[in-house]
């Protein structure tokens, strides 16, 4: 009984905090085309810069987390303008411009901090049990706060004007511009409203994670295995598949031998599986064409 | 005796008429030459390894390229064909005692039926989806390894297998001439008609299918003569290495591929192995600066596609050349008129 609520509280944690991290590499593969390598990376710098704020300069850690996800926006943003929008036009270079800033990120970060593991004390101390199960009140924080941010996300896309300018640029950029959406400002308000997510689950995320400079690259293969499984540019479709996918690992970690191995395979076996009989993901919205 | 001085006057003749005229047909005569002759000059082993590695991980460039650069099939997960070369190659070597020679051809069709077995799940996917797809597949072999210590030594790898030849100097002669060989094929296979059915593909998949071409077909043509000649750059890696382990089949090595292809340019062959030999030894270079070494390999790669986002060698190629608008030969960007039909160049 109590492994099954470890894999429940386990699964919901890391499916929330893949949803969060899907959404906003969806969101801005849709806007801009853009598939952002580096995503995860500012997950990571986010990380670090709350680790920096609260141990080094003992700023409160609510504060921490306002801080860190202004500065890493800011950061993504800076490099937005800096590397990849002179050659947006160009796929494939900006595919290796996202690759190179996640690399020089991890390496900045290993420079500041060193290889070593940390860790940030969490927000609130203690627990309460379930059925002979500790729940972390952390572990609670870190998921409302989750699925709150998603709730927010979705008003906004779904019911704001810039909401629908996001929406409709994804959908079709050239009619975008036609109807007088600034289609460069849009993408450069995406690309902050995605690193800022990215730079938030990190923030919320933290307290219960391990920081090394390579905590980005296990992340980016389950957020780009839960978009394409979820369907690219789908926000029903990323939350989902992140749930499905995070129940997966966590099932195999806690009932298979060698699960810790084997999590990230099963986890995408199944993604190919689902993709074998639905070749757009589960709710892909097939987009037209480039030509 | 005459038939020897006819090929020789013919074989002058084309090297002073079509090889000299063109500042990149030099330099890939140059090329070949100094990868051949460069042992008669130094003997220092690290260069030669460097070398060897650099060759080896040429082929898997190129390999990239002809299924990604040429049929447009995005392909993030390289490293698998890689990985299961080298494994491959080792195990046989390992268990069977096969020698190098005939272990990593079998690894490399061992990569082959890889690519099949991920070749036909993705034919149903294009574009974006297929990149983030393909990305999976070395991460599950990679479990399946670390499941299965007994047989794939888990995190250690496989060691212990034959040397790839007896001295530094016959490694390094069969890492080059292979590279020489299999990347000449390669671009021979791209510049024939199966090559020109591949730039379609890429082009506009429905009109050749419109064509009464079976894409299908050629897809997972693309898919197996890339896993083929990343397969045998795995084996030799891990003849080369004498080890195989987890590190041919990470994600960093997938992105390393993928970098250094489109650092020269895609859809050129020449261009992924000229990344590879412009990055890979840099990256030794830069190793005098061991902390700030990758850094500055993401700060140099970041850079240089700022200026050059089609890649080092097109851009190159682009400023030594011009095409001639009525006989679309290719002239020195010197020259005011067309060295064929003397048409002006503008």
């Amino acid at each position: 009984m109590s492994l099954i609520i470890d894999i429940v509280i386990s699964g919901l944690i890391s499916g929330s905090m893949l949803a969060l991290l899907a959404i906003g590499f969806s969101l801005i593969f849709g806007v801009a085309r853009i598939v952002n390598i580096a995503h995860t990376a500012f997950y990571m710098v986010a990380a670090y810069c709350i680790y920096f704020v609260t141990q080094k300069l003992g700023v409160h850690p609510l504060w921490a987390m306002g801080i860190a996800v202004v500065l890493v926006t800011g950061l993504g943003l800076v490099s937005y303008q800096i590397f990849i929008n002179p050659i947006r036009e160009h796929h494939g270079a900006v595919l290796i411009a996202t690759i190179a800033l996640a690399m020089a990120f991890q390496e900045v970060m290993s420079l500041i901090f060193t290889g070593t593991f940390l860790s940030v004390p969490s927000l609130a101390k203690g627990f309460f049990v379930i059925l002979g199960v500790k729940v972390f009140y952390q572990q609670l924080i870190t998921f409302c706060v989750a699925l709150f941010a998603i709730g927010v996300l979705w008003f906004f896309l779904m019911r704001t004007k810039l909401g629908l300018a996001i929406r409709s640029t994804s959908q079709d950029r050239e009619v975008a511009n036609l109807m007088g959406i600034n289609e460069s400002r849009v993408a450069l308000l995406t690309m902050g409203i995605s690193v800022g997510l990215a730079s938030f689950t990190g923030a919320i995320v933290v307290p219960l994670a391990v920081l090394e400079p390579h905590m980005w690259t296990h992340p980016l293969i389950m957020m780009m295995a839960v978009v394409v499984l979820g369907g690219l540019g789908s926000l029903k479709g990323s939350f989902l598949g992140a749930y499905i996918l995070g129940f997966a690992e966590a099932l195999v970690v806690f009932l298979a031998p060698m699960g810790a191995f084997l999590k990230g395979s099963v986890a995408l076996s199944m993604m190919i599986l689902v993709l074998l009989i639905r070749p757009e993901g589960l709710f892909g919205v097939a987009f037209e064409e480039e030509r | 005796m005459t038939l020897i001085f006819f090929y020789l006057r013919k074989f002058f003749t084309i090297l002073k008429n079509e090889v000299f005229v063109l500042p990149y047909r030099v330099a890939v005569l140059l090329f070949f030459a100094i990868l051949l002759l460069l042992p008669l000059f130094t003997d220092d082993p690290y260069l030669l390894r460097i070398m060897t590695l650099t060759s080896i991980f040429a082929i898997l460039a190129a390999s990239w390229d002809l299924l990604s650069g040429f049929t447009g099939q995005m392909n993030f997960g390289h490293a698998l064909f890689f990985g299961v070369g080298a494994y491959g190659a080792a195990l046989l070597n390992k268990y069977t005692g096969l020698p190098p020679w005939g272990a990593i051809p079998l690894g490399a069709l061992a990569a082959v039926s890889a690519g099949l077995i991920i070749g036909i799940p993705c034919l149903r996917l294009r574009g974006t989806y297929l990149a983030l797809t393909t990305l999976a597949f070395p991460i599950i072999l990679l479990g399946i390894v670390f499941a299965i210590p007994d047989l794939t030594g888990g995190e250690l790898g496989i060691s212990g297998i034959a040397r790839l030849a007896r001295s530094r100097i016959t490694s390094y002669y069969i890492a080059v001439v292979v590279m020489l060989g299999l990347c000449t094929l390669m671009w021979k296979i791209t510049d024939s008609k199966i090559g020109i059915i591949f730039h379609a593909i890429r082009e506009d998949e429905l009109a050749v299918r419109a064509s009464g071409i079976n894409t299908t077909r050629y897809k997972l043509l693309a898919f197996s003569l890339s896993g083929f000649f990343a397969g045998i750059s795995g084996g030799l890696y891990a003849h080369f290495m004498r080890i195989a382990g987890p590190s041919t089949l990470e994600v960093s090595l997938s992105f390393q591929v993928v970098i250094w292809a489109i650092f020269g340019g895609i859809a050129t062959i020449y261009g992924p192995v000229g990344g590879v030999f412009v990055l890979f030894p840099l990256m030794e270079v830069l190793r005098f600066w061991q902390d700030y070494r990758i850094l500055m390999f993401a700060c140099i790669v970041l850079l240089i596609l700022l200026y050059m986002p089609d890649g080092l060698f097109r851009w190159l190629r682009e400023k030594t050349e011009k095409e001639c608008p009525r006989c679309k030969i290719r002239n020195v960007a010197l020259r005011e008129t067309c060295r064929i039909c003397t048409a002006s160049l503008d």
